[in-house]
């Protein structure tokens, strides 16, 4: 298996402290919960998302583990504003905040709360099942390039975070750069949903939700691959990454960095143990193999 | 990891503990480890974290939406239950238990498998006492409550000082927070805090340790998965018995 240096990476406008992100929504509730990924040899962290209002979220169950994945409806639960003094001892350290709105407006509102507090954001543009929000916006080019640029307008570096549940993930990407995206992050759950037979029902409160995990790491490589030849913007691969292995299969589809989030069910040092295995002092550069697969 | 579909289960018979707390037996056995909890689905309304009282069965007090629609089914009625989840009690020697009203509940089971030698039971009034006569038969009981209709007159912490630490290796705790932090200030003071093992409530959503909303501060400890039961030198400088945070992250005193 290819090995990589070690070291610092930027990736776009964010300085790193290697390529492997927690992913949103996963153990980013808090301060202290995203310290400890981090001192757990997280690269950066993404926040669960922030939104104009709090919300509390759909009624349970808001996730089920199934073979190869997880499904999770949890609605977009978040205290909005009073999410900024979460961030208060992480100044400094790689947090990017994941900020969601219904309206170009409303994006530029919550970015705003965090100039200056947090190194980026990632707009959720992706999320599967929540009314209004996120991919209800991200699967429409114009309304996706309105919503970067007035995130982007802020000067705070901006990734997009993109829904793969919509026929071309490349005219979305497109949008998203010519919004003034620093970034693309590939690719939020797939829609999904399971049925208990015992109780003759959809298992999430919601009904639906969104698949993540091992499961859909197929269907994240070819995202990324189909937005590398779609955008010159760094891509960040996303869903079910879990070893260094796929770390490299996504950087060969053109990927500049990853984040990982199911992965933690099994091992919260899932961090550490794959940048062990990722990184040698004898590495190459990553530039060398990132969409290696195009050639 | 497996698929951890919720199972369906139906409820066999509902017990009538005290006016305010009911035991929902069910038809399936779950292999846990005493002070492991599920996550028990009411069809329509809401997925909440409860401690198992027996392999088969959850005792609950009505709070909110999920538990009040739960108070209003009937044998016969169908449920789901995944888990067990957390980490559970660990006991090894003699041990202290000490309950508050329906936290009473993930405690029977170490009661009833013979590894609690001294039980602390309080609760408000004399008719809220949760399962003294079950505790009676396995282990040295006192009582407290708040008004006096029952043992001592007041907190069930006021109990401790009846009791020789020094006597126990272990002190487990479930209850109202206030009163395990105050039970935690007693164990610091008597330099032992770190005999003490309390499960710890806090909301929850996935129950796996993925979502983030049970994290607690400063140590970003999961109650679901790192937990629910802790080390009382791990609570200690904590956010426990100080504040907690809600279904939208915010935080709330205790």
């Amino acid at each position: 298996m290819v090995a990589l240096y070690p070291g610092p990476v930027e990736v776009g406008g964010i300085r790193l402290k290697n390529h492997l992100l927690l992913a949103a929504g996963i153990l980013g509730t808090t301060g202290a919960s995203l310290a400890r990924i981090l001192a757990n040899g997280a690269g950066g962290v993404v926040t669960k998302s922030i939104g104009p209002n709090p919300k509390e979220g759909h009624p349970g169950p808001c996730l089920v583990v199934v073979d190869g994945g997880i499904i999770n409806a949890m609605g977009l639960p978040n205290p909005s504003a009073a999410f900024v003094e979460e961030l208060t001892a992480l100044q400094g350290e790689p947090v990017v905040v994941s900020i969601f709105g219904g309206t170009p407006e409303e994006f530029r509102t919550v970015a705003g709360w965090f100039a200056g507090k947090a190194s980026g954001l990632e707009l959720n543009l992706s999320c599967p099942h929540a009314e209004g929000y996120g991919a209800a916006i991200g699967s429409d080019p114009a309304l996706v390039e309105e919503c970067t640029r007035a995130a982007a307008s802020l000067g705070i570096p901006t990734w997009v975070k993109l829904t793969p549940n919509v026929a071309d993930i490349a005219e979305i990407g497109a949008a998203a750069e010519r919004g003034g995206a620093d970034a693309i992050v590939a690719v939020n759950t797939v829609k999904a949903m399971r049925i208990s037979t015992a109780l003759r029902r959809p298992v999430l409160g919601n009904r639906f939700g969104g698949l993540s995990g091992k499961a859909i790491f197929p269907v994240a490589v070819r995202c990324v691959y189909d937005l590398y030849e779609a955008c010159s913007i760094p891509i960040i691969g996303c869903g079910g990454v879990s070893t260094a292995d796929n770390v490299v299969e996504m950087m060969m589809a053109g990927a500049s960095a990853v984040e990982i989030g199911s992965a933690v069910i099994d091992e919260i040092g899932i961090f550490a143990a794959i940048a062990d295995d990722l990184y040698d002092p004898d590495g190459i550069d990553a530039d060398e193999i990132v969409g290696c697969a195009h050639a | 990891m497996h698929e951890q579909m919720p199972a369906g289960v139906t409820i066999t018979e509902i017990v009538e503990e005290t006016p305010s707390i009911r035991t929902f037996v069910f038809d399936r056995e779950i292999a846990a480890r005493p002070g492991q909890f599920v996550m028990v689905w009411v069809p329509g309304v809401d997925e909440i974290p409860m401690g198992l009282s027996s392999p088969s069965s959850i005792t609950v007090q009505k709070v909110g939406d999920a538990t009040t629609a739960l108070f209003a089914k009937n044998a016969g009625d169908r449920i789901g239950i995944r888990g067990p989840y957390g980490n559970g009690f660990a006991v090894s020697g003699r041990t202290l238990a000490i309950g508050g009203g329906v936290g009473t509940s993930p405690l029977l089971p170490l009661v009833e498998a013979g590894q609690v030698d001294t039980f602390l039971l309080g609760a408000r009034t004399a008719s809220e006492l949760l399962f003294a006569e079950r505790i009676r038969r396995a282990a040295a009981l006192m009582i407290a409550t708040d008004d006096g209709t029952a043992g001592h007159h007041g907190f069930v912490t006021e109990l401790v000082s009846r009791v020789d630490l020094a006597d126990f290796e272990h002190v487990c705790v479930c209850g109202p927070e206030v009163m395990m932090a105050a039970v935690l200030a007693i164990l610091d003071r008597e330099g032992c805090a770190e005999r003490g093992q309390f499960s710890i409530n806090r909301y929850m959503k996935c129950g796996v340790g993925l979502c983030g909303s049970c994290c607690t501060d400063p140590h970003g400890l999961r109650v679901c998965r790192d937990g629910p039961v802790f080390s009382g030198d791990v609570l200690l400088e904590s956010e426990f018995g100080r504040y907690a945070r809600d279904a939208s992250g915010s935080r709330h005193r205790v």
